[in-house]
């Protein structure tokens, strides 16, 4: 009887109601997609991370994976090294580098990664077949674009240019073998995959015997502080960083998103608060005569409480599942918008959905429209019922 | 005869900001069960403080009122509640419907609240409607009856849970002579069928009704007639 009455006054003022659900719901959907961003980057970047089950990178000292031009020497000896401790599954060397397509009198410049295709972590090929001959290459669908080249035709590449005599250097023709999509790039980044030999000739005596990054694999993930602790003794002038080590690092670059959307989401349950206990307060300012007449004809104050409590209730719940959605269409397009961020990888979601974030933002406003309904249930419940009802009487 | 109600030297005072004001200054009655009790008197005499105290809904400065033997002065929120819900029916001169629900609805809120199942909520509640001669209005809400079967409505759910003291204050105060004729008879045959009615009232058509006629000045009681008939 008690949810029926509470339904029934929100029924009551049907555009005042639908308007009050369209305001919460509003605040839920901020609400979820600040709790989305708050975790959502951080955990898509540990599941790329992850993707391939690499669970180590190894990077020159000081720097993160590609954030400068620096490069490891010995790459064949330091292979050879990580490839001989048993706990180790996978090593995949890579080298980043810029090559050049030639067309005619122009080029079109790429980023190329050196690769070993059996040993990769950095691509999925999506057509064709992988970059196995060493005048072959894999590239991705921006790059097929930009040069109107597809699978089958035969590209000419060059390694370096200088700019004073306009001439290219490490210049060699490569075979498209396949289509590939690459994990870690940003959106529209023009990429090609080349074997790592090849590209390390290309680049000449300065890249040669070099990579930019090891990706290890380990056979069990509980031997990862073991052999981190052998990298940094055997192989000193290396940084050693695990997922866990990047994505402290992450979490130290994010730490801003995750303080505005902790405020933002703040701001959100607030404004849901606010919205609510307004609406109730004025609800039941209306009704005083008959929240009056219920309690003098038996009905408890706990009763009226709680019928007042839902229907704050039912505002939140409703406005929160409403949110939910209207949350993950907003987060969908803002993805979409903040996906194109120089320098990301396009696998990156800022908004990634979780259930546990949905049912946090539901959880928090439905506490909310509890405690929204509390103060104006209990006032109204706790009205002197003689004196009101001569107030009620003269007015 | 069965005394119900028993009002002993009560005082009502209320707390104003330079002097209180003293609305019943030591009142004692006996109601017993089965009378159809009038209290007239002047705007302000104290008829709806005495009626208010009568119905436990407040609660006297000094004295005591007993309804069936128990202090209800002494009893906390939550048994006072209930006993307003199980024993004292309340009828207002304005209603007081819940717009919301249907008039059948209406009828078994209190009967939801003493916790009867619904399906003896329903029965009782088409009862009590088609009693006060509303039997074909049970689904329509308040808004689609008029005045007098609004009334009619509200004495029905007074009546929802069998109370041993039906209170009304000024219950044809709010409607034209013809329809108040209608609840005075109701009154009438609420009170022949065993209803111990106390009504307090300008109405001397209602009052006449009545056979028991308390007449209140200043917060006390002048005059206390038993009508022959």
């Amino acid at each position: 009887m008690r949810l029926v009455l509470a339904l029934a006054s929100l029924r009551r003022n049907r555009a005042r109601t639908i308007l009050a659900v369209c305001g919460v719901a509003i605040a839920a959907a901020m609400l979820l997609d600040m709790v989305m961003l708050s975790t959502g980057m951080r955990e898509s970047f540990r599941q790329l991370l992850l993707s391939r089950g690499f669970q180590i990178r190894l990077t020159p000292r000081g720097t993160l994976p590609f954030d400068t031009e620096a490069s490891i020497a010995d790459a064949s000896a330091v292979t050879a090294k990580l490839r001989a401790r048993h706990e180790i599954d996978l090593v995949s060397p890579v080298l980043g580098a810029s090559v050049h397509v030639l067309r005619g009198d122009s080029s079109i410049t790429t980023f190329a990664l050196g690769v070993d295709p059996t040993s990769q972590g950095d691509y999925q090929l999506a057509a064709g077949r992988d970059a196995t001959d060493p005048g072959s290459l894999v590239a991705n669908e921006d790059f097929l674009r930009a040069t109107g080249a597809r699978i089958g035709d035969t590209l000419r590449v060059a390694a370096g240019f200088d700019p004073q005599l306009r001439t290219h250097s490490g210049e060699r023709a490569l075979v498209v073998s396949g289509r590939a999509k690459f994990l870690y790039l940003a959106s529209g980044q023009l990429a090609v995959a080349i074997p790592l030999h090849t590209l390390q000739q290309m680049t000449g005596a300065a890249r040669e015997d070099r990579v930019s990054l090891f990706m290890v694999r380990l056979r069990n993930a509980s031997t990862i502080d073991e052999v981190k602790h052998w990298m940094r003794t055997a192989l000193p002038t290396i940084d050693v960083i695990s997922t866990a080590d990047a994505m402290a690092r992450v979490d130290e670059r994010l730490g801003y998103f995750r303080q505005l959307s902790a405020i933002l989401g703040a701001v959100s349950l607030v404004v849901g608060f606010l919205l609510v206990t307004t609406l109730v307060t004025v609800s039941v300012n209306e009704r005083v005569g008959e929240i009056v007449v219920m309690r003098a004809i038996g009905v408890s104050r706990a009763h009226v409480v709680q019928q007042i409590v839902l229907e704050g209730t039912a505002l939140s719940v409703t406005g929160a599942v409403l949110g939910t959605g209207l949350g993950l269409i907003t987060a969908r397009y803002l993805n979409t918008i903040l996906s194109r961020f120089p320098g990301l990888p396009a696998a990156i979601d800022f908004f990634l959905f979780q259930p546990r974030a949905a049912w946090t933002a539901i959880g928090l406003l439905t506490a909310c429209g509890v405690l929204a309904g509390l103060y104006p249930a209990w006032r109204a419940a706790s009205l002197p019922l003689a004196s009101t009802l001569r107030e009620e009487a003269v007015a | 005869m069965t005394v119900l109600v028993q009002a002993r030297d009560v005082r009502r005072d209320y707390p104003l900001e330079r002097e209180a004001v003293h609305a019943l200054r030591g009142v004692s009655l006996e109601i017993e069960k089965g009378e159809y009790l009038a209290i007239v008197g002047p705007s302000g005499c104290g008829k709806s403080s005495l009626l208010n105290l009568l119905g436990a809904i407040d609660a006297p400065t000094s004295g005591t009122i007993e309804i069936e033997g128990r202090n209800v002065g002494t009893l906390g929120d939550r048994e006072v509640t209930d006993f307003r819900l199980r024993h004292i029916g309340f009828v207002f001169q304005r209603f007081y419907l819940l717009p919301i629900l249907t008039a059948r609805e209406n009828v078994e809120l209190p009967m939801a609240e003493a916790g009867v199942s619904a399906a003896d909520r329903r029965k009782r509640s088409i009862e009590l409607l088609t009693y006060v001669d509303l039997g074909d209005r049970v689904k329509h809400r308040p808004a689609q009856l008029s005045g007098g079967e609004q009334q009619r409505v509200a004495i029905a759910r007074a009546l929802a849970n069998r109370p041993s003291l039906l209170l009304a204050d000024e219950p044809t105060g709010e409607l034209d002579a013809k329809t108040g004729k209608e609840i005075i008879s109701l009154f009438a045959r609420l009170n022949a069928d065993g209803t111990t009615v106390v009504v307090v009232t300008h109405d001397e058509s209602l009052a006449r009704a009545a056979r028991r006629v308390v007449h209140m000045r200043d917060g006390v009681i002048v005059q206390d007639e038993v009508s022959s008939g």
